[in-house]
């Protein structure tokens, strides 16, 4: 019995948690809008009985989905923006993880702390000051025309730019300690082994390094990609009106439109988007534990 | 076909492969190694054999070119080889960890330094299946590391190491994550492939019977020194101090004071025990501090007092019987305890001696090792 509960536990929480608003949002998806409260209808009554009930509902709002190009233009602007942004925070990370992992053991526990330090500030509120910083009279344009570098202040905030830099800035922490964990748990001697065999320092970076922290790179690629492609606060923040992100498009159709049935259709596809690098990324977590069991 | 013996260092001729002059290497305020230099020859099977700390992992880590020694310098055939680094020496090692790459099948760990001078594809193959079947490992070639036995991993590792035919082959405990059985056999199999191959290999080590077992030479060392630099038997018969001859093998030592007696001494070691004689070609001064350092297999023991010399009266106390041999310890009137090993040469006989009995053991004086320090 208490075996049943304790297996029972995670599966309610699924249940209550996940699939019970999953089911609400995709039968809210298969309505109709209406001027009600809510605003969609039909609304399922027992009196009319399931049958009529279930006739209602129809794919029309998914249908629509194709007819208007704002869409899928924005589902591919979303995914082109977290796949650059990815890289992008790859880049920024894997160095800062790699100096973490070869420096000095005494180090690491503060240089720890001030990757995760950040969280300790609303996500909110970081995002935000970044438009201090961005803006035509920001400080970054103040240092950089102070400093010479330019004469006319650079347009940043409000375009595609601002919210890479805000991306690249939220995730790095979810970039930066899956390889650090990978390369913390490389064993020197691997590099001393490469080196030994003709190697030079930089090839045995490519040969050995880079491999065996391949299930970091990974799974932070995920970690960024997953949660940037709905992303809806640094596009409304930082980008611009030609900043086109799927997480923007759902909001407007929610709050601005009150198209609820609409945005419910947006979110169900955006989570079949998700589906396929949340699946990817289990898979290589998984291997990860095998090859390592 | 005259047989000629192995032994390089004994002619003045000879050319050392490794040499090792005055070298110095200092971490911070602690010495590693002190003052130190070797001569290794070509074809030798060298052992650097200490406890934990003594510097021989340092020695090696030096010739790998992983360390610079701070002062001296290290020769490789003829030239100095400190500033070179190390994926540019015609020296490879066997790491005590394997370091095998995970990520990479045995064949392409094989294959790793090969293909890192750019060979022709056929060549680099060729050289791997040859390296494979040395080491008997062609059923396993497409495994990763982690899908194989311990013992099959040190064998990728040994093949790896030995795939670019390099001048001199380095082995951190290269045993030392096998079972004693598979160490053993695994002894053989090393020394074979080094002579088939005919590559100077140097093994660091701490266990005394794998250096016995594998080397032509053995370095015992200690706090970053080297006590003794001789071969197998020399090192066992003939230990120069008391540190080597504690270090190899099982010894009894007794302290006492020597007095000339022809080519021999006649040590004084405690009141109401007979002296004790032993051949020596030390030179001693009448009445100098001595030790004398007896094997336990080189003493007999007797039911009845014997006539010779070198004879001690005791009690046996204990007995370890370790199947083929057997330990006695013997203790004497003043306390001291002699180590005595008899072969268990037939089957099932009652022993000839057992706990409490009066015994009387002795050596012959060629048996007994005088030492000085």
């Amino acid at each position: 019995m208490r075996r049943f509960l304790l297996i029972a536990f995670p599966y309610v929480w699924l249940l209550a948690l996940f699939l019970i608003p999953f089911a609400i949002v995709l039968k809210i998806s298969l309505s109709d809008v209406a001027l009600a409260r809510p605003p969609y209808m039909p609304q399922f009554s027992w009196d009319e009985g399931i049958g009529a009930f279930l006739s209602q509902l129809d794919f029309e709002n998914f249908t629509f989905l194709t007819t208007d190009d704002l869409y899928w233009k924005a589902y591919l602007s979303s995914l082109k923006i977290a796949a650059i942004s990815t890289v992008l925070t790859l880049f920024v990370g894997y160095p800062i993880a790699y100096g973490m992992a070869r420096a000095p053991e005494a180090w690491r526990p503060t240089l720890m702390m001030l990757v995760i330090l950040p969280f300790w500030t609303s996500f909110l509120i970081r995002v935000y000051a970044w438009r201090g910083i961005l803006s035509q009279e920001g400080y970054l344009n103040q240092v950089l025309m102070w400093t010479g570098v330019i004469s006319e202040p650079l347009t940043i905030l409000n375009t595609n730019i601002a919210v890479y830099i805000g991306v690249v800035y939220t995730y790095l922490p979810f970039m930066i300690l899956p390889i650090y964990a990978a390369l913390d748990r490389l064993d020197g001697s691997l590099i001393e082994a490469a080196e030994d065999l003709g190697c030079s320092r930089r090839s045995a970076f490519w040969l050995v390094t880079i491999p065996l922290s391949r299930p970091g790179i990974i799974a932070g690629s995920f970690l960024v990609f997953i949660p940037t492609l709905g992303e809806f606060v640094i596009p409304s923040l930082l980008g611009g009106s030609g900043t086109l992100m799927i997480g923007k498009v759902l909001w407007e159709e929610f709050f601005n439109n009150r198209d609820w049935p609409v945005a419910s259709a947006v979110a169900i596809i955006l989570l079949l988007i998700l589906i396929v690098p949340i699946v990817l990324f289990q898979k290589n977590q998984q291997r990860q534990a095998e090859a390592e069991g | 076909m005259s047989q000629t013996v192995f032994a390089p260092w004994t002619d003045p001729a000879a050319k050392p492969l490794i040499r090792f002059k005055n070298v110095t290497k200092r971490f911070g305020t602690f010495t590693a190694i002190e003052e130190l230099t070797l001569d290794i020859y070509e074809r030798e099977f060298f052992a650097l054999l200490g406890p934990s700390g003594c510097g021989k992992t340092t020695m090696m880590r030096m010739l790998a070119g992983f360390e610079d020694p701070t002062e001296g310098s290290i020769e490789l055939a003829g030239e100095d080889i400190v500033k070179v680094p190390p994926n540019q020496r015609a020296v490879n090692m066997m790491f005590q960890s394997y370091a095998l790459f995970p990520h990479l099948t045995v064949r392409d760990n094989i294959a790793f330094g090969l293909k890192r001078e750019r060979k022709p594809r056929d060549e680099v193959d060729a050289r791997v299946e040859e390296m494979l079947r040395l080491v008997q490992l062609q059923p396993f070639a497409s495994r990763k590391p982690h899908q194989i036995s311990g013992g099959q991993r040190q064998r990728v590792a040994l093949a790896r190491s030995l795939a670019k035919a390099p001048k001199l082959l380095l082995l951190d405990e290269p045993l030392g994550a096998l079972d004693k059985k598979l160490r053993e056999e695994t002894q053989f199999e090393l020394m074979d492939i080094q002579e088939k191959t005919g590559t100077t290999f140097v093994i660091v080590t701490h266990d005394q019977e794998e250096a016995m077992t594998v080397a032509s030479r053995i370095a015992v060392m200690k706090d970053g020194a080297l006590m003794q630099v001789a071969t197998p038997s020399q090192i066992y018969e003939n230990p120069n101090s008391r540190y080597v001859a504690g270090f190899i093998g099982d010894v009894t030592i007794l302290e006492g004071k020597a007095t000339k007696l022809g080519d021999a001494y006649e040590v004084r070691w405690a009141e109401g025990q007979p002296p004790l004689r032993a051949k020596s070609t030390l030179d001693l001064a009448d009445g100098a501090e001595c030790q004398l350092a007896i094997r336990p297999e080189k003493v007999e023991i007797h039911g009845e007092k014997p006539s010779d010399d070198n004879v001690l009266q005791g009690k046996v106390i204990d007995i370890g019987y370790l199947g083929n041999i057997s330990t006695y310890h013997v203790e004497l009137a003043n306390g001291q305890i002699i180590r005595a090993q008899n072969f268990n040469t037939e089957r099932d006989t009652r022993r000839a001696f057992t706990w409490d009995d009066n015994v009387w053991v002795n050596w012959t004086e060629n048996c007994a090792v005088l030492l000085d320090h």
